[in-house]
């Protein structure tokens, strides 16, 4: 659909900061309390009022610039974007334009043929939300909740890098990564603390110039960005084929029809009017106060992933999907250091039934029913032969249902390993002696049968017998 | 000797003497404000039944041995300052329904030192005026000649404290809305450095220019009442945190070997010649106590009037955004839309000299005209600035006229903006340098009041109260009080 045309997109992502105050007044900013209980006069825009900056935000932009590798600002100035709405209650909102806190930063993903691929991030600037306008439920009328106003977002641009919609939610995804293990967001997406606007054109292959852009607002879920992007992508060449032009405007993406529309175009004949606020001094960031900054900066998904795989050895891949969270990681790294067994083991279970088991409840890491050091006592009992990994699986789900600890769950049901080579003989024996047909078409050259007579043993002894010994056993026994 | 004629210092040492008590004091001026201010028009509000219970407060605290700073006196604050559960107008209709959930930090601090608020003041609307005619509440007379004006922005507080209503009124000055009605009247007008006094609570006009201060017939009481609103305040992040100096403490000492600068182009052909010569022997009153003069050049200060008028604006534009008519102030009836809640709301709601604000203000932040204007004004804006600053390398004081004529007749430049705008050329300057300034009376010509300006470098209020306070034991000017007013 896309051949012969270059996709080129930008976006601009509002990542909430978890800060416990609004950026600019003290009143709270948690979500979902009754509406307009958490404005203050400062948020209402009262007369008279003035904002006074929340320290707390000039370190989150800060750690972020670093994450990144940007240049923090020694000074940057927040201005006034004037327009009226009514969920804006000063008239204006304040926002950086000309000096923003962070430039010139970069990240990298992997591109759609898995190399590494660098997306540069022109800006990230500090300004205050709006409130919410509400329609619903009130006959004739709109109302408005003005509890979000002034709740701190870090706006992050990045640079026209981007080349498809996969590669969008790769950097989208590297961002939401990054803003939570610094802990300046928590990223949540369903209560917008999370969303991004694409900025979406397309031109013929080779050609220098950039398109018309249209910029696709408001897009709260990676899966929506990837939808979005393409029916954009498709609706664009459609139209260039067709002879038409695109026109630079703003549309939103409606998840019910997967479709673009244009907004109105009043919007777009908006003169913002960006001057310095004289209420608010520069921000004049020392270098010291940068420097303490990078020193309380965690380890990063990059540096992490890239320790698991030389210190763990452990697959990349698995790396990568360990490292997408704090959390995760932190829980993978205390369970391989408690346990004897592999740290691939250990990131196989991680990755594998304990994410498993998480996503069918519902439950994030941090909830997990069975605890990083209880699945290193597991995995323990299978690197000392007592479980199967089949019969580990049961031990699981178990000690997931909260019958107790591995040592306790494998002691009340009995399902310790059988490593008794004698024990095992017997059973080969009995299997041999009872399927005649299937060891003289063995002995004819039938090899694959050994999976048969392995599966009879390990259905006597409910699973609990050692696979390798079962193997080993079985082989002698039919070879003589 | 009545009440009213006292000055604070006067007021104190008789409440301290036990020869009258607040509540005393409170009555007899709310008596004379009831008496005299359908003259005046000087009052938007007044608070009678509360004034009188703060006096009885006030006179239990001394007796308790609690007497503060402002102990018992009566004051009157400019309605441009929020007053918690009393009207905020700020002169306009657009604010006629609002009452203040909250206190201005000044009102916080006067309050908590003891004093008396009698009621708000009348005001240009917005402070967007020198001549107090742009008030939704119509003009204040001026108490020299009731034809005339009282100057403007803060043309009530002016007023009712040349009346002898009270001895101190809080006003606000952004291009000499102070000092210029100060002049006008006979009173001392203290424009302190911006950041000196906190701009909480105080409703925004230009938010870079605009700076609380008093209005007092002697420049003691000015010390005493700055001494109580100066001060760092964490809810203005651009009030200064440096100590506050004991400026009644020292507003005695002696100006001998200060240092004059006069600016030549002060005295030029824009200044009445009576007025050139009242403020040429008011410097050489200072001389004769020991200060020397010498020329200084402020080669910009010209353009000082033009920058204003587009910075100022400017920020008007923004800052007035808030009045939509959504959550507070006047709301038009019967609204078919928002768009249209919004224009009638705001057409409505503001006078003809704040749209005329607004709309240049918004001019000259459009996309391809900001940098022509907005940013030029911010660079000379600049340049003046250094002037001063280098001005004040070789003096201590600027001293020249307040303004370029006495009080000018109401109704007389009204339908004249750039008329109207040329009386604050000479105080202009000290707003967009954000120096503190004061205005002195230093006589009369055809019996209205004539002042003398006096600038400062930054944080110089306590140099500017001395010199103030110097003259005003050589010179009996401000004793005088306006006939039927006595």
């Amino acid at each position: 659909m896309t051949a012969g045309w270059e996709v080129v997109i930008g976006l601009e992502i509002h990542t909430q900061l978890a800060t416990k105050s609004k950026i600019f007044s003290s009143a709270s900013t948690a979500y979902g309390a009754e509406p307009n209980t958490q404005a203050c006069l400062v948020d209402l825009g009262y007369p008279g009022v003035l904002p006074v900056l929340n320290k707390e935000v000039v370190r989150m932009a800060a750690m972020f610039g670093l994450a990144v590798s940007a240049t923090v600002a020694p000074r940057s100035v927040f201005a006034r974007k004037n327009y009226f709405y009514p969920d804006l209650p000063k008239g204006y909102q304040i926002s950086q334009f000309e000096l923003p806190i962070v430039e010139h930063g970069e990240l990298f993903i992997a591109d759609g043929d898995g190399n590494e691929k660098r997306v540069g991030i022109t800006r990230a600037h500090l300004e205050e939300d709006a409130g919410k306008s509400i329609h619903e439920g009130l006959d004739k009328s709109s109302g408005i909740d003005l509890n979000r106003a002034g709740t701190p977002l870090l706006e992050i641009v990045s640079e026209p890098d981007i080349r498809s919609a996969k590669e969008a939610v790769a950097y989208m995804r590297k961002i939401h990564t990054i803003v939570r293990y610094l802990g300046i967001s928590d990223g949540n997406m369903q209560e917008g603390s999370f969303r991004c606007d694409a900025n979406v054109s397309v031109r013929p292959n080779g050609q220098e110039e950039l398109g018309t852009r249209a910029e696709i607002k408001n897009l709260n879920s990676f899966r929506y960005v990837e939808k979005a992007i393409n029916f954009e992508v498709e609706r664009q060449i459609d139209l260039i084929e067709d002879g038409g032009v695109v026109v630079q405007e703003t549309r939103l993406y409606d998840s019910d029809k997967d479709e673009t529309r244009s907004m109105r175009s009043k919007e777009e004949a908006n003169d913002y009017r960006y001057f310095p606020d004289p209420d608010l001094l520069p921000v004049e960031i020392a270098a010291d106060f940068i420097e303490s900054v990078r020193n309380e900066l965690p380890e990063l998904p990059d540096a992490k992933q890239q320790r698991f795989v030389g210190e763990y050895e452990i697959k990349n891949d698995d790396a990568a999907i360990l490292t997408i969270s704090r959390p995760v990681a932190d829980y993978f790294e205390t369970a391989a250091k408690a346990t004897d067994a592999s740290a691939q083991l250990v990131a196989n279970w991680v990755v594998g039934d304990l994410s498993g088991a998480l996503n069918k409840d519902g439950l994030d890491i941090a909830d997990s029913k069975i605890s990083a050091t209880e699945l290193a006592g597991l995995l323990t009992r299978i690197h000392d032969n007592t479980l199967s990994g089949k019969i580990a699986k049961q031990v699981f789900e178990a000690m997931w249902a909260g019958d107790g600890l591995a040592d306790e769950v494998i002691e009340a049901k009995g399902l310790k390993q059988i490593t008794d080579s004698s024990a095992i003989e017997a059973v080969v024996d009995r299997v041999i002696a009872a399927n005649p047909g299937q060891v003289s078409e063995y002995k004819a050259g039938k090899d694959k049968l050994i999976g048969f007579f392995v599966g009879q043993v390990m259905k006597e002894t409910k699973g609990q017998a050692n696979p390798g010994q079962v193997n080993q056993i079985l082989k002698s026994k039919l070879s003589g | 000797m009545g009440l009213h004629t006292k000055s604070m210092s006067e007021l104190t040492a008789g409440l301290e003497g036990g020869e009258f008590t607040s509540v005393e004091v409170t009555q007899s001026l709310l008596d004379r404000i009831a008496a005299h201010d359908s003259k005046l028009n000087a009052m938007i509000t007044v608070t009678g039944e509360a004034a009188l219970a703060a006096a009885a407060r006030a006179d239990a605290d001394r007796a308790g041995g609690n007497a503060g700073a402002l102990n018992g006196l009566p004051v009157i604050h400019k309605d441009i300052f929020c007053t918690r559960g009393v009207k905020t107008s700020c002169g306009s209709k657009m604010l006629d329904n609002f009452v203040s959930p909250y206190d201005a930090t000044i009102v916080e601090r006067i309050a908590a030192a003891g004093a008396v608020v009698l009621g708000k003041s009348n005001m240009d609307e917005f402070a967007m005026g020198s001549s107090n005619e742009t008030s939704f509440y119509g003009p204040v007379h001026n108490p020299w000649d009731l034809d005339c004006s009282p100057g403007g922005s803060s043309g009530g507080s002016a007023a009712s404290v040349a009346a002898r209503f009270v001895p101190a009124a809080t006003a606000t000055d952004t291009g000499g809305s102070i000092r210029q009605p100060a002049a006008l009247t006979n009173t001392v007008g203290l424009k302190p450095t911006y950041g000196r006094v906190s701009r909480y609570g105080m409703i925004a006009f230009a938010s870079s220019l605009d700076q609380a201060g008093t209005i007092t017939r002697t420049a003691e009481d000015a010390a005493r009442v700055l001494g109580v609103m100066a001060g760092f305040d964490e809810r203005d992040s651009t009030s200064i945190d440096t100590p506050v100096p004991d400026y009644r403490g020292e507003i005695g000492d002696a100006i001998k070997g200060l240092r004059i600068g006069i600016v030549r182009q002060h005295f030029d052909e824009g200044l009445d010649a009576e007025c050139g010569i009242k403020v040429k022997d008011a410097i050489a009153v200072l001389e004769s106590l020991g200060a020397t003069t010498v020329e200084v050049d402020l080669p910009n200060i010209d353009l000082s009037v033009p920058t204003y008028y587009v910075v100022a604006p400017a920020e008007c534009s923004s800052n007035l955004s808030r009045f939509d008519g959504v959550r507070f102030g006047h709301r038009a009836d019967n609204a078919e839309d928002l768009f249209d809640l919004y224009c009638r709301s705001r057409g409505e709601g503001f006078g003809d000299e704040v749209k005329r604000r607004i709309m240049t203000g918004t001019y000259v932040l459009s996309a391809g005209y900001y940098d022509a204007y907005y940013l030029k004004a911010q660079q000379v804006r600049q340049l003046i600035a250094d002037d001063f600053r280098k001005a004040f390398a070789d003096v201590d004081v600027i001293a020249g006229p307040t303004t370029p004529t006495p009080a000018f007749k109401l109704g007389d430049k009204v339908d004249d903006p750039i008329t109207m705008y040329l009386n604050d050329i000479y105080t202009i300057g000290a707003n967009l340098a954000g120096l503190p300034a004061i205005s002195v009376p230093c006589g009369f010509v055809n019996d209205l009041p004539v002042g003398l300006h006096l600038v400062g470098t930054h944080f110089a209020e306590s140099t500017l109260l001395r010199c103030a306070h110097q003259y005003q034991q050589q010179t009996d000017w401000h004793t005088a009080s306006p006939e039927g007013f006595s």
